[in-house]
Order: C-alpha cells, then structure tokens, then sequence
C-alpha cells in the first residue's frame, strides 16, 4: 500500500489496548495516529497490579475471559521476551471451603486449557515459606507478574518504529464531520495550546474507562462503566509467585509480587468519573486484613502506597457490582449500534489481553475500510520498551 | 502570584494546602509535543498556586496535583502512571528536592506552600513533565535487560517446571539521579548515573546482552570516568538501585577489562603478531 494513500486511523487513549492497536494496523499498512491526553499508560493500564494472567481467577465464573487469558498469555510469552517475571502463581486454599471450592476450579482450568498441577501443602510452602503453616494445598497454574508501563512501551515503540505517529499530550476536544459521518478529530495540543484537526478515515476510541466521556464528543453511545479498585503496595518483596486465594472472586484475594514490592489488589465498586477515584480508607484496611491472612510474611511491612485504579467494563445497564459485569472485551461499530459512521470503539479488557484485543478492533476497522489485510502480531516479535524514542538524527 | 482555590472546598473549612507549581507558557511559539530538545534553561514559566484538600495522613504529591488538575485547572500537565513507585514517570522537585510525586506525602512536608518544580537535566516538554527519550536512548544502547535472575526470596525454590526465579532490575528509570547529578547539570554529553549503572549491570549479569558493548559505551570522555563520585544519584534513588556503587563496580571492572585486553595482546605479540606458523 503506498504509503501517502494509505487509509488513516486516528485512536483516541495511549493506554495497553491503543498501544496494541496502532502497532497492529501500522503492521497492516495503514497510517496511524494516536492521541492520548495526558502521558502514555497514564490511565488504567499503568495503575493495574502487574498481574500477567493465567485465566485462571476466571476459569470458573467468566470461562470466555479464561480461554482469552490463556491464549495471550502464551502469545505474549512468544512475542515479548523478557518482558515478564514468570515464576508463576499459586491458588492458595486455606479452609474447607476453600477446597470445596477446588472441586469446581481444576476441571474449569482443565476445560479453559490452562495446565494446573496440585501441590501439598508443603509442597507449596518449600516454594513459598511466607505462606501460613498448615495449609491444606495450592494449585499452580502460569500466572505472572508484567511491568504495567513497560509491557505496553514495547507495542509502542514498535508500532513508532513502524511509522505510526504517537501523540501524548494531545487532547480530542471534538470530532469533524457532518451529522451521522466522523471524518475526523479535534485536538489541543496541551504543551504549546495549539489547536489542529487530524482526519481520519475512521476513529477508533480506546479510551478505557474514558470511552463514554470520548463517546460523547463522537455523538455515540459507550456502555462502558468505571470500576474501581484500590490496591496496597507494600514495601519488600514477601513471595516470588502471584498468589491467589483459591476461592470465588473476593476483596484482597491476590498478592503480586513485583520489584521489591509485594501488590496487594483488590477491591471494586461502580464510579461515574473515571477522573474523581478516592482511596476508601476502609478498602485499604480490608486489603491488609485480606492480603497478610493469605500472606502473613507481609504483616510487619511498611505500607509503600495505596491507590485506586479503575477498570473499563462493558456495562450491562442492570449489573450493581463491578464484579458482576464481565471481564472480556467487545468491539462496537458506531455505524450499527448508533448510526454513526467512522467511529469504533474497543471496550473492556484486562492488560493481558491487550493484543487480543487490538487484533479484533483493527479486524473490524480493516473490514470497513474494504482491505483485505490480515493480522501480524501473534508472530512479530516486539522491540524492548527502550527503543520508545524518536532517532537522534531526526530530532 | 495567584493562588486557585475551589470555593466548595474552603466553604467546607477542611484543611488544605497550597502548591505552587511551575508552568510552561503556553501559545508562546514553544515547540512542546515531545520535539523540544533544547534544556529546560530559559523556559521556566510562571508559578501558579493551587489550593487543594489536605486530605489523610496518605495523600500524596500526586493525588494532590491530580486533584488540582481535575478541579481547578486542567491544562496543568504532570506525568504518572502506576502511583506506587515501580513505573518511574512522576519525579518532579518538592520544596527542592527529588522525589517521585506518587510516595511524596503531603504530611511529611514542612507545613506552609509546596513548591513543584520539574526534574532538572532533562528535556521539558511541558509545565512538570520532562523527556524521557534521551535517557531511553542510552538504555536502549546499553541494552540491559529488564528481568534479573538474582535476588530473589531467601529460602524460596523454584515451582515445578520453572526453570530459574526472576524478578524486574530495580531500577525504574525515573530519572531522579540525573536531575540531582551535578555533571549532568554542566554538561549534557555526560552518560549520566542511570545509563551507567544500567551498564555495570549488563556486566554484572549479562544474561544474553553483551558486555563488550557495555564497557565500549561507557570507556569514553563522557562515561564512567567523568563521575566525581558525589553519590547524590544513590541518596535520591527511590528504588535501591545504587547508580554510584555500579558506576564505582564499573571503573573496577573496566581496569580489569583493559588489563585483560592488554594481556592478551602482549600473549598475541609474544606468539609472532598472532600469525600461523610465523616463527621465523
């Protein structure tokens, strides 16, 4: 495809999955540019607990997410090496119920395909001493940790090293076009105050928990809803595997242990603006409660921080917890669902999926553009996240 | 100076603080958006004061400037990601001093106005953000990889099928050490503590990068030798990566790479020039 005639896709939110995406379609031929309004990964993707997910947390309740999970954690393993702390994770029973719960959790892994193998309990405390004494057992399934800034950087840089314009910093302050047909966005630059229009063939909002107030400006309806969680860092790292309690999805069941820190996550209720979080005092007292039960090598720490991170999920108008909505991903063409041509949006989502996600986004954007362009990104290989700058010559 | 306050909040007689922050101009012909790479000197702006909520005992900097950003101004421009240390993007200077903004917290400042300022030595792109590429680009060249095999916990095994632990280097790339460097703040060819110590590491623990290529890169002018050994860079580290002891690891490793070499060409020269069969 000449490269002057390229179609051109503008995406709306510098987070994992608009990282994904712009490297995605500049590996298709098209011409990319992304905006973001503040830094990269400044959103949700920066602020998640690190987690590289197996599926497992979901393979009993949520098997689509699992099976997702799953997939792209082998992918990512393939195309970002070195990228990932892969001491894997444990599923830690400490109770009767916790066991009975067993019962249902190693044949839902099984049917997901993701590998679990039981060990002892002494088994799993020659892995991780920190664990309680006595414990009945642990299910060790391949979970990891991920750097939550640097995993996305390398989709980044290759996606820059592709050709693809990267703009944080620029805000979207509206769309060009007539009623029924976006041609194009407004934009602030925020350093210098300039204002500019970028056209585009089609716009795609990768705007996280963000993406109804982006939806807005587009004239379209996004039904996705801000779901917070609040997450304890605490100082010193107390284990090498993401531990889980072995139960069904609850407050405080993981530590994700990461750098010389030990991730304690998390809690969840529904917000309006994505913008405005807070860090319930009572959360971060159920996350210490919660996480050295599961953990009792953490007690003495010191805590390092305690913050809030919202997660994007697709908002079944009815649900009244976050943790009743799903956790996987929808991709939503505004031409169908509101009228709107030129406008798509990719919802939902964890940070493992990112590819997966970008993959079904620019499916649906080659589609309307009549290409037939397939995907590339299960078998290329990313750069390292430090190849994120511009070549010297050409600053 | 003007000070912005949310009359909400003061009608709510709640404690609060004052931060006075460091602004770029704006819609001065500035090149902004990631282009400027000419230092900071000269585009000090303005500083704008901003009343914000004194919040708990664990308010932050961060929380502190974002909330100003929400509620009272929100061209304000400041970097952050993961709010509790590890991602390295919200170094700014309070009251003079280096710190990330995320663990920064409120109460532990002497009481009175906060100054913000951004990090110094680096590229501004706007009002508390810097430029990261020119350091990425001596990480990029030093090519250090991201994932240790060392320090892991004690008494801990490996799970079976996992081959080796790892963990994430400690350094996070926040560029702390550069702004408190005082050779980084006279000449800006100078490598600096980050890339340096990223350097020392790739020798301590090559994995698959080349060592070789790591003391090439920091053999020169603007290298390890240019260190005064000030060991600011280690005191402002908020992450334990120690820039000063690798740069010192460094120098020693070097010396032994050059003897090394040295001996090896002397071994050469002793065996007629490393020609076969050139006896004469």
């Amino acid at each position: 495809m000449d490269a002057r005639t390229a179609p051109q896709v503008v995406i709306v939110g510098g987070g994992g999955t608009g990282g994904a995406l712009a490297h995605d379609l500049a590996l298709r031929g098209i011409r990319v540019v992304l905006v973001e309004r503040h830094g990269l990964t400044s959103g949700t993707t920066g602020r998640h607990h690190g987690l590289f997910h197996s599926g497992a947390r979901y393979a009993v309740n949520d098997p689509v997410s699992a099976v997702e999970c799953i997939r792209e954690n082998r992918i990512l393993r393939r195309i970002a090496p070195g990228s990932f702390e892969l001491n894997d994770g444990l599923f830690v029973a400490l109770d009767d119920e916790d066991m009975a719960y067993r019962e249902r959790f190693l044949p839902a892994c099984e049917a997901a395909g993701i590998p679990v193998r039981w060990l002892t309990g002494p088994e799993a405390r020659r892995c991780e001493p920190g664990l309680p004494d006595g414990i009945p057992g642990a299910a060790q399934v391949p979970d990891g940790t991920m750097d939550a800034l640097r995993l996305p950087l390398r989709f980044f840089a290759t996606a820059l090293a592709n050709g693809a314009d990267i703009r944080p910093w620029t805000e979207v302050t509206g769309v060009t076009g007539s009623a029924g047909c976006v041609t194009g966005v407004r934009v602030v630059d925020r350093p210098t105050g300039r204002t500019s229009e970028i056209g585009a063939d089609i716009v795609v909002i990768a705007a996280g928990p963000w993406a109804g107030i982006v939806g807005r400006l587009a004239g379209v309806d996004v039904s996705v809803r801000p779901s917070p969680g609040v997450l304890v860092a605490m100082r010193g790292r107390a284990c090498n595997m993401v531990l889980n309690r072995l139960h069904a999805s609850g407050d405080g069941d993981i530590v994700v242990p990461q750098r010389g820190l030990s991730i304690i996550g998390t809690s969840s209720w529904l917000a309006d603006d994505p913008d405005d979080l807070g860090v319930p005092e009572d959360h971060v007292a159920r996350m210490l409660a919660e996480g050295t039960r599961l953990l009792p090598a953490l007690r003495d720490r010191e805590i390092r921080a305690a913050w809030s991170a919202a997660r994007p999920l697709i908002g079944d108008r009815g649900a009244s917890s976050g943790r009743a909505l799903s956790r996987t991903f929808k991709c939503f063409d505004h031409a169908v669902d509101d009228g709107v041509e030129g406008v798509v949006t990719i919802a939902g989502g964890k940070a493992t999926t990112l590819r997966g996600m970008a993959e079904t986004a620019a499916d649906v954007v080659v589609r309307k553009l009549g290409l037939e362009a397939p995907c590339r990104t299960a078998e290329t290989v990313l750069l390292p996240h430090t190849a994120f700058h511009r070549p010297a010559e050409a600053a | 100076m003007t000070t912005t306050v949310d009359p909400a909040v003061r009608a709510a007689g709640a404690a609060t603080r004052v931060l006075r922050v460091t602004r770029t101009p704006r819609g001065a012909g500035g090149d902004g958006g990631g282009g400027d790479l000419a230092r900071q000197h000269g585009r000090r702006g303005r500083s704008d004061g901003f009343e914000v909520p004194a919040g708990s005992a664990r308010t932050t900097v961060l929380d502190a400037l974002t909330w100003a950003r929400t509620h009272l101004d929100p061209t304000l421009d400041v970097r952050h990601a993961c709010y509790h240390a590890s991602c390295g993007t919200c170094g700014v200077r309070t009251d003079g001093r280096a710190v990330l903004a995320c663990v920064t917290r409120l109460a532990d400042l002497p009481e009175g106005d906060i100054t913000v300022e951004p990090l110094r030595n680096q590229a501004l792109i706007s009002d508390l953000v810097v430029d990261i590429e020119a350091l990425y680009e001596g990480f990029d060249a030093v090519g250090m990889p991201l994932v240790r095999e060392s320090r892991t916990v004690p008494g801990s095994r490996p799970a079976p099928g996992v081959e080796g632990l790892t963990r994430f280097e400690d350094c996070i790339e926040c560029g702390l050490c550069v702004s408190v460097c005082p050779i980084e703040a006279s000449d800006a060819a100078y490598e600096g503590p980050a890339v340096l110590a990223a350097a020392w590491r790739v020798v301590e623990e090559p994995r698959h990068a080349d060592p070789e290529r790591a003391f090439a890169l920091v053999d020169g002018d603007q290298g390890a030798w240019r260190c005064h050994l000030a060991t600011e860079c280690t005191e402002v580290c908020p992450s334990g990566a120690l820039p000063a002891e690798g740069i010192m690891h460094l120098r020693r490793g070097l010396l032994r790479h050059r003897f090394r070499v040295a001996f090896a060409r002397l071994r050469v020269g002793a065996n007629g020039a490393g020609e076969p069969g050139g006896t004469p």
